[in-house]
């Protein structure tokens, strides 16, 4: 079972728990299974055709996906995914 | 209500002022009860490509640093600030859009230097549109 570690905005979807364990041979997968555990939190994380959301990355340990085999990369038993929100702003 | 430690508020207004004229950004971290108390702040790299007078944006890695410090810590990460160098201390179009549910974002104001005004504002879940909160400073036990 890997784990997923949800960031603290996304936490009122998950019952207020940071860690989740998930089941998939893939980081798509994985996140699948989150979702289904925690369907309020889909929204959040993919859009309307099923796709991680543009301002949603996720990294497999400290490595971001995009990097590796995005979101058919492989996952491992003991692996620890984490979702990270886009942050940027400015004034105009 | 946003309750912040006397320190936190004066590193972060620093911060602001040490970076100008580009824009500062940087994590809080405290704990959740009938108010958000903020204990300690932590600058991060403004990592825009580009304009950062007026623009900011936060490694995805820094991200993770940031949650693993809450973690470590056993603090809540409450929030995000950042300055606006000669802009006034309102969410932009552009804060808006890039916006987090459950953050608190400070936004610093600074004018040619130094800090002119310090406001708080939180997205609301319903309306999609900032709310501003009000800002106590206050001495609280640092972790």
């Amino acid at each position: 079972m890997a784990k997923v570690i949800i960031p603290t905005p996304l936490r009122k979807f998950t019952s207020n728990l940071g860690t989740i364990d998930t089941n998939g041979g893939t980081v798509k997968e994985n996140i699948g299974s989150l979702a289904e555990q925690f369907p309020d939190l889909k929204k959040h994380i993919f859009d309307e055709n099923g796709d991680i959301r543009k301002f949603v990355r996720i990294y497999l340990g400290d490595e971001d996906i995009n990097v590796l085999e995005k979101e058919n990369t492989k996952v491992l038993q003991d692996s620890v995914i984490s979702i990270i929100p886009a942050i940027a702003g400015g004034s105009n | 209500m946003l309750i912040v430690n006397k320190g936190a508020y004066q590193a972060m207004t620093n911060h602001a002022e040490e970076t100008f004229p580009n824009e500062c950004v940087g994590f809080f971290y405290g704990k959740e009860n009938d108010h958000r108390e903020i204990i300690v702040s932590r600058e991060v790299k403004n990592s825009k490509d580009g304009d950062q007078k007026r623009r900011f944006e936060v490694d995805p890695f820094d991200y993770l640093q940031a949650e693993k410090f809450a973690e470590k810590n056993s603090l809540t990460l409450l929030g995000i600030y950042h300055s606006h160098p000669n802009h006034p201390a309102r969410p932009s179009e552009h804060d808006l859009k890039q916006a987090v549910l459950f953050f608190s974002y400070i936004i610093i104001s600074v004018m040619e230097g130094a800090t002119d005004k310090v406001t708080s504002w939180q997205l609301n879940i319903h309306t999609d549109q900032f709310e501003e909160e009000g800002i106590e400073i206050k001495e609280l036990d640092k972790v």
